[in-house]
């Protein structure tokens, strides 16, 4: 394991969680999905959750996004417990800190990229006009600004998860959790979207994305392995660079 | 989310999805439709008998003292008896009160039958309504007459044979020449014609110009009732006020003029249009409540449909209710999503059934005598029955939608 310098361990944590557990009932038995996770991720860490299907992977991806409660142990967000919060303490903890962006995009079908990318701000109570400069500068920083009328059925997949991610980040969320985002785009623009994630970290966005794919997550700093519902392997890494936009073009 | 904007994100759910809206709500539109159809109808038909012929019949402000009542729906044979037995009303009497009456007002006397009226060059009409009445018969009936001049009060108290017919009796024996100055036969008496009263239109289908009006004094007096004998005195009153008071008034001294004891039941009748169309009143609070109550059952029969489909769409929009708790939506949010939008749903149906039901009124007053009143109440009815009813459907379908598990409802295809 590489070590991590000291101005790394003096940021914030923005994640850490303590013995987290979680267990399911199905029929008779329980199912253990989490056997005692502890994990801290801090501020603008950009971090890969990996792990064969079953290992956990998407129900620490449930809690860390404040979809779901532990049976056990304690989550804290930004230091705040939220284990053990209300359903509806929830739903605001998901407005403000977490930005999801999700396999299959999830648009609001008939509603346009500006109203999909407002949709956050509305359940936070933002007036309209505000929404509104908000959602445009939240697409304009994904380079959709053109596409603001635009209905998800007129967008191409790589536009679409884009939309998404302007949507996630409109509320400026402490973590943008992906959840295999590039899943469902081809291998040239699952590039453009990793490239988008890459800048996102850059500008100091803290990252957390769940994936299987090796080549993805070689693009974070850090990647967490999961195994039976427990940390296998948590390694920093130098993060596979690929050429920007605009190295590519120069050069 | 604010009420604007889940009424509004309702509004375009329902727009992306028109047909399917149509049917959700088919049901709150036919019952409101025939709701309105019915109130609007009955509303219609109340405001024809009150107005129309209340005034026709019974006058405005007007106290009447007849025999026997003018609407009867007693069958009873014993009663029918105790009429026979009373006292006619005469003109005597007629003259007898006017000296005693103390409550401002005018009087007039009338008597009708159904006869038949001769024309010159051997034109002839029956069934026609033959009244014999005092000159100012036409002011408490509000009769204008449209040409020539309606007989004075010198012309009836010296019985002169002059008349006054009715639209289609000028029309049936004249045929568009000038009747004024003509000869008529009234049961074969000659009668001058003097006057065309202005059109009356027709009552539940019956022509109200199908009629001639002459000085009650006059030749015909005897055969439309026995010599002397009044259907009725009318005692018009300048206000609505006043009209309690002459009818007490009135009947104190008719009791005097008969010589009836205080134990003793009136033998003569002195209504008013109120009092006569008490019994209407009666039928028509019934209708208001039987008819629409009947119709209401098609709107639980639409509420059913709206909670059916609503139940759909919930299980359809399950991803989107999934998504839209990963952004921050409140159980309540959800909730309040779904009940608007059901209870925009079937407002919208309520108010297309408003128009429809407007409109089939006014088709039915189109082609019937009676006379369609969109009721405002009625409208506000209709529209809070249909929220009514879209709220109260589209509540278990909310409830549902909103206690879904976000992460299941992420997951649902």
């Amino acid at each position: 394991m590489k070590q991590d310098n000291k101005a790394v361990r003096e940021t914030p944590l923005v994640i850490e969680t303590r013995g987290l557990e979680r267990n399911y009932r199905l029929g008779t038995e329980t199912v253990r999905a989490l056997r005692g996770v502890d994990l801290e991720i801090r501020r603008n860490e950009y971090v890969a959750v990996m792990g064969p299907s079953g290992s956990g992977k998407s129900t620490l991806m449930n809690l860390i996004g404040c979809l779901d409660s532990p049976t056990s142990g304690e989550y804290r967000l930004n230091g705040q417990l939220v284990s053990g919060l209300s359903d509806d303490a929830l739903a605001r903890v998901r407005n403000r800190e977490i930005g999801f962006v999700f396999q299959t995009f999830n648009l609001l079908p008939r509603s346009t990229a500006l109203d999909n990318v407002a949709l956050p701000l509305i359940y936070a109570g933002r007036p309209k006009a505000e929404r509104r400069e908000r959602a445009m500068d939240a697409l304009a920083s994904v380079e959709l600004a053109d596409r603001m009328t635009h209905r998800p059925n007129e967008l191409s997949g790589g536009q679409r998860q884009r939309v998404a991610i302007a949507r996630a980040l409109v509320t400026k969320p402490s973590i943008l959790l992906a959840d295999e985002p590039t899943g469902n785009l081809d291998s040239k623009t699952s590039e453009d979207i990793m490239m988008l994630f890459d800048r996102l970290h850059q500008d100091g966005q803290t990252i957390v994305m769940v994936t299987h794919e090796r080549d993805i997550a070689a693009r974070a700093e850090r990647v967490v392995t999961l195994l039976d519902g427990c940390i296998a392997s948590d390694n920093l890494q130098d993060p596979l660079r690929f050429p920007t936009l605009a190295e590519r073009s120069s050069g | 989310m604010t009420f604007g904007e889940a009424f509004r994100s309702a509004l375009e759910m329902i727009l992306a999805h028109k047909l399917r809206a149509f049917f959700t709500i088919l049901g709150t539109v036919v019952g409101v439709t025939f709701l309105i159809a019915v109130i609007t109808l009955i509303e219609g038909m109340d405001a024809y008998i009150t107005d129309e012929f209340a005034g026709q019949i019974f006058g405005v402000n007007s106290v009447m003292v007849r025999r026997s009542p003018s609407v009867t729906i007693s069958g009873d044979p014993e009663y029918f008896r105790e009429l026979r037995r009373r006292p006619s009303v005469r003109f005597e009497d007629a003259e007898w009160l006017a000296e005693r009456v103390e409550t401002p007002g005018t009087m007039a006397i009338s008597s009708s039958s159904g006869g038949q009226v001769d024309g010159p060059v051997g034109r002839s009409i029956s069934g026609v309504r033959i009244t014999g009445a005092s000159a100012s018969f036409f002011r408490v009936r509000s009769m204008n007459v449209e040409q020539g001049r309606a007989f004075q009060q010198q012309e009836d108290e010296a019985g002169v044979p002059v008349a006054v017919i009715g639209r289609d009796v000028a029309d049936g024996l004249f045929e568009g020449t000038n009747p004024l100055g003509k000869t008529i036969r009234i049961q074969s008496f000659p009668y001058q014609v003097i006057g065309v009263l202005e059109r009356q239109g027709s009552l539940f289908g019956i022509s109200m110009d199908n009629q001639v009006i002459a000085p009650a004094r006059s030749a015909m007096n005897g055969y439309v009732n026995p010599r002397g004998v009044l259907d009725e005195i009318i005692y018009q009153v300048p206000e609505p006020r006043l009209l309690p008071g002459a009818q007490v008034e009135i009947e104190g001294w008719m009791r005097i003029r008969n010589g009836l004891r205080p134990n003793e039941p009136n033998n003569f009748e002195v209504e008013t249009a109120e009092a006569s169309l008490s019994f209407w009143t009666q039928i028509t609070q019934v209708m208001l409540v039987a008819l629409p109550g009947l119709v209401g059952i098609s709107l639980v029969v639409g509420g059913v449909v709206i909670m059916n489909i609503m139940l759909v769409s919930v299980t359809e929009r399950t991803r989107e209710i999934g998504l839209r708790k990963s952004l921050g939506a409140r159980r309540k949010d959800i909730l309040r999503q779904f009940v608007i939008e059901a209870g925009t749903l079937a407002g919208m149906g309520g108010l297309i059934g408003i128009g429809l039901g407007g409109a089939l009124a006014a088709l039915v007053a189109a082609v019937s005598p009676l006379p369609a009143q969109l009721a405002p109440w009625s409208v506000l009815l209709g529209l809070a029955l249909g929220v009514g009813v879209g709220i109260t459907a589209g509540a278990y379908p909310a409830y549902r939608a909103a206690g879904l598990d976000p992460i299941e409802a992420l997951g649902h295809e």
